[in-house]
């Protein structure tokens, strides 16, 4: 909290603020908003406990290795940041890797490649790089502690809503019994691609009641 | 066809599979590239080009991982050796072939952190694809790649011309599309199934 | 080494700080992946044994606990349960007496693989029912497979050994046509998806089962593993 250099002026304020954590939740919500890391959130959201598991692990990962690049921000060359970094989040999605096949195994074949598809995910190198490289320990843990919330919040829905139409379901309980006939497609990839559309659109339609502006990248920012 | 015959894997990999339209592998660039026809050809082909060199590379590095029993490295082994890989083919082009590289270039650094690539990689090492095996489903997920942007650029190209509603508009407007894409691709599923 | 010229390009300083941070980087990585992978991997191991132990329970009914072997030039060899190759499972009784064989197949289904273990009974000569491994097969069509009653009683299917290959070949026949104990009547509307598993089996079998048959005192000498393949 002593050496942080505001550029933008935008923000003045150095402490752990709110905002810190609260920026991932809605204003700049990794997938709502930056639309970043779109390939697991649609692979894994055909149902609440895989959108869950997988919202978790990225956590983690955002976190660990936001704590690593905020602790050697100092150290770290400028010419070799992005190698370092790749390393470091390779190195977190590898233990997390291990750590869902010590906890269930079932978990971990119905998530298949995508644990260690991680290591890609634009929003991790993108945080280390715009802000856990310039922020204190406290600030990055917290900052991607919030992305990491939002990130699991919207595979979360997305991943109900999914289970919901496609197999009447929430987390495995049946819901509507024998009456209901399951809409298929929902949990099937094209599914993924409508019901996270629908999504966007009505988080477009809350923030337009809100009166607020909310840009919507379109695809990656990479962090590079 | 058998599951392991060469061309099942290429059109597996291309159509059945389609590694943006089932498996969303590769979406950024998919999303992001797709607004004009004319920048979506090449990157299609400079992205079937990365691929085919990560695939190279990642056969060669898991055998070397697995004679030496260290398969717990494998990920951070095939991320870093891709990327200093892509990078070596950019220098390479600039110098030998600037015309291809004027052509591919720009696109060569964004393909690098494209999850198609690494899943590409992933998933020849999971389905223990000999050398060969591996060449052609490179091949198939490039072919399916470009296909599946192309077809998205088109579809953008003529919606440029309506009138869509301003929630709507950008974002959730391409990923319906491509929800649309990925149910006409699920007719191709069985292919190859039945005999 | 730094320093002496770094006006002129102020990027191109002395590489080896460079080297130095990307080295010592590698090594904290390399030091914590092996920790976490020495960590889990008893536990992972201990996960993977008792997966396969429940589901040689499944399709092995009665198979308390199990010793794997690998398939080598025709024979077969007692093997650890971590063991690499193909493997097959002899399931023991309480008694540890020889009373089933698991095996593995698959086979290209609708979507993607089916991968699955399916159950040999040596002194029937039959075999007893499959459980999927891995499918990526359509949620109400294909994945029937696994539920559908009818589907289900194809089981127990006859697979009787003459002269070193199957007396009949494993197929699936259209919904309603099944006639005889070796064929798999199909699911209606999961046809590709039933065909699959009859060409899984047929394949396995041709191939495993004759090696199986001759040398079936070497699974009952053997018996279950001691302490370990317990359910």
């Amino acid at each position: 909290m002593t050496t942080v250099t505001t550029k933008g002026g935008r923000k003045k304020e150095e402490g752990i603020t709110w905002d810190v954590f609260a920026q991932g939740l809605w204003r700049d919500n990794p997938v709502l908003v930056m639309l970043l890391g779109l390939c697991p959130v649609l692979a894994v959201s055909n149902s609440a406990v895989n959108a869950l598991a997988m919202g978790l692990a990225t956590t983690f990962v955002l976190v660990s290795s936001g704590a690593l690049v905020s602790l050697l921000r100092h150290l770290i060359p400028k010419q070799v940041r992005i190698a370092t970094y790749i390393v470091i989040i390779a190195t977190f999605v590898t233990i997390v890797d291990y750590l869902i096949q010590a906890i269930s195994l079932d978990l971990y074949n119905a998530l298949g490649a995508f644990i260690q598809l991680i290591v890609v995910n634009c929003i991790i190198l993108g945080r280390a790089e715009a802000y856990a490289s310039r922020n204190t320990l406290g600030r990055a843990v917290v900052n991607a502690t919030g992305m990491g919330l939002g990130f699991t919040l919207a595979l979360l829905a997305l991943g109900s809503i999914r289970e919901i139409l496609g197999a009447g379901s929430l987390f495995g309980i049946d819901l509507f019994g024998k009456g209901f006939e399951p809409w298929v497609v929902m949990i099937m990839p094209p599914g993924g691609f409508i019901v996270l559309s629908l999504l966007l659109v009505a988080f477009n339609w809350i923030n337009q009641r809100l009166g607020r502006q909310i840009e919507q990248s379109e695809g990656c920012g990479h962090g590079t | 066809m058998a599951h392991d015959s060469l061309s099942f894997i290429f059109l597996n990999a291309a159509l059945m599979n389609n590694f943006v339209l089932a498996l969303f592998l590769g979406l950024c660039p998919f999303l992001g590239v797709s607004g004009k026809l004319e920048t979506a050809g090449p990157m299609g082909l400079a992205t079937s080009f990365v691929m085919l060199v990560s695939s190279v590379c990642a056969y060669f590095i898991n055998e070397i991982l697995v004679a030496w029993d260290i398969t717990f490295l494998r990920l951070i082994a095939y991320i870093t050796v891709i990327a200093s890989a892509v990078q070596l083919v950019e220098m390479t082009l600039k110098k030998f072939a600037p015309a291809l590289f004027r052509a591919l270039g720009i696109y060569l650094p964004l393909i690098t952190t494209n999850c198609a690539i690494l899943g590409l990689a992933l998933f020849q090492t999971f389905k223990e694809y000999d050398f060969l095996q591996s060449l052609v489903y490179a091949l198939g997920a490039g072919a399916g790649f470009t296909l599946a942007i192309m077809l998205m650029s088109g579809l953008r190209e003529k919606l440029d011309l309506s009138d869509v509603p301003g929630i709507v508009r950008g974002a959730a407007l391409s990923l319906m599309l491509g929800g649309l894409l990925s149910l006409s691709f699920m007719g191709f599923a069985g292919l190859g199934g039945g005999h | 080494m730094s320093g002496s010229h770094e006006i002129r390009h102020a990027p191109r300083t002395s590489p080896w700080p460079l080297i130095a941070t990307l080295g010592g980087v590698a090594m904290l990585s390399g030091l914590l992946v092996v920790a976490v992978y020495q960590f889990t991997k008893p536990i992972i191991a201990e996960n993977q044994r008792q997966a396969v132990a429940r589901a040689i329970g499944r399709v092995i009914p009665g198979a308390v606990s199990n010793r794997a072997f690998r398939v080598e030039n025709g024979r077969l060899v007692p093997a650890g349960p971590q063991a690499r190759g193909e493997v097959i499972y002899a399931g023991y009784d309480v008694k540890g007496r020889l009373i089933g064989i698991a095996a593995k197949a698959g086979a290209q289904g609708y979507a993607d693989m089916i991968h699955m273990l399916y159950g040999y009974d040596p002194a029937t000569q039959r075999i007893l029912g499959f459980e999927v491994l891995k499918m990526a097969e359509t949620p109400g069509l294909g994945d029937k497979i696994t539920t559908d009653e009818g589907f289900l009683a194809n089981f127990p299917l006859d697979a009787t050994v003459e002269e070193g290959k199957l007396r009949h070949e494993i197929v699936t026949v259209k919904h309603g046509r099944k006639r005889n104990p070796w064929e798999i009547d199909a699911i209606s509307g999961a046809t590709i998806s039933s065909r699959a598993v009859g060409k899984a089996l047929n394949a396995s079998a041709q191939r495993l089962l004759p090696i199986i048959r001759s040398q079936l005192d070497v699974l009952r000498r053997n018996g279950p593993e001691a302490g370990g393949g317990k359910r």
